[in-house]
């Protein structure tokens, strides 16, 4: 399965949800705000089963005046 | 002092602080700690998944300050809508710095573009604190469209050359119906303090804090410059004379 992820490609073995994926890439799910698909997803959506293709944005707080 | 009032919330602090640019997360903490501030903004930006940093709000304790997202980075109305969106979903309280801020040179704020991403915000239910260029005509058009402050700039972001917009600022002032807070280039803590003079409701720092070796001191010295200028503006200052006016009594010379 690919995933664009923050605007890179990335390659995965196996479907997985979005806990799955934040499991994986060593995220607490607290701190990233998630866009799907250009949609923005609540905590409660991150059951959500992802698909060969889907785009996704992981974004958190930083420093900024 | 008295307190300041935003959006029906009640602030002992007239001081707001970034928590861009600093050395270390510790040295970000100093600032806010020392400064009194009860409002800190933050930015929001993508993680970078090879390299997750540690986590910014780890060291931000959410029952003192009040978290306010700013939307820089946004070039335009639908940037910054996004961007306020996603700080809500965040589980942010909906409060949003806007800034939308296309050029990358002088990072000047674009008065239509922020004045539509205002009108949505507002809309969806938003308390908006805009970055805006000193203009009044703008400054009476955000407030129409419900803002609950206006942020006029001193000096281009950054630069730490105080209040170059000050008769700007002044007029603003004048008109305002919300809270007036000078954001941007307030370099020292006198910037700071002849912005309350003006009789500004607050300012926001970040650069003079995060460009010090000592953030703790510099957070301290911006308080007493907020305060003291506040406290002026209070009490009434003086009108200004061209020529001289003595301060000790004209009779009584030892002379004839």
């Amino acid at each position: 399965m690919q995933l664009n992820i923050n605007g890179q490609l990335r390659d995965f073995a196996e479907p997985m949800t979005i806990s799955q994926l934040l499991q994986q890439l060593e995220l607490a799910p607290e701190r990233v705000v998630i866009e799907h698909n250009n949609e923005i997803l609540t905590a409660e959506a991150h059951n959500k089963q992802l698909q060969d293709g889907d785009s996704l944005e992981l974004i958190q707080f930083v420093g900024g005046g | 002092m008295d307190k300041l009032v935003i959006a029906g919330r009640e602030f002992d602090s007239r001081l707001m602080v970034g928590t861009g640019k600093f050395a270390s997360n510790q040295a970000m903490v100093d600032a806010m700690v020392h400064s009194d501030s009860e409002i800190v903004t933050v930015a929001l930006r993508r993680v970078d998944i090879d390299n997750p940093e540690d986590s910014l709000l780890s060291h931000i304790d959410r029952d003192r300050y009040l978290l306010l997202p700013n939307t820089s980075g946004a070039r335009d109305a639908e940037e910054a809508i996004r961007l306020a969106r996603l700080a809500r979903a965040a589980g942010c309280e909906p409060w949003v710095k806007l800034e939308v801020t296309p050029d990358p040179y002088y990072l000047l704020p674009d008065p239509i573009e922020t004045l539509k991403a205002a009108e949505v915000l507002v809309k969806e239910g938003f308390i908006v604190l805009p970055y805006m260029p000193a203009d009044p005509v703008l400054a009476k058009h955000l407030e129409e469209a419900g803002t609950a402050t206006v942020m006029p700039l001193g000096a281009p972001i950054g630069t730490n050359r105080g209040i170059r917009t000050r008769d700007l600022i002044s007029i603003i002032i004048e008109q305002a119906n919300v809270p007036v807070v000078v954001d941007a280039g307030l370099g020292a803590p006198s910037h700071a303090a002849e912005a309350m003079e003006m009789g500004a409701d607050a300012v926001l720092v970040n650069t003079a804090l995060a460009d010090t070796p000592d953030p703790a001191a510099m957070g301290r010295a911006f308080k007493k410059g907020v305060e003291a200028g506040r406290e002026a503006y209070l009490a009434g200052l003086g009108p200004q004379r061209d020529k001289a006016e003595a301060s000790s009594p004209l009779t009584g010379f030892l002379r004839d």
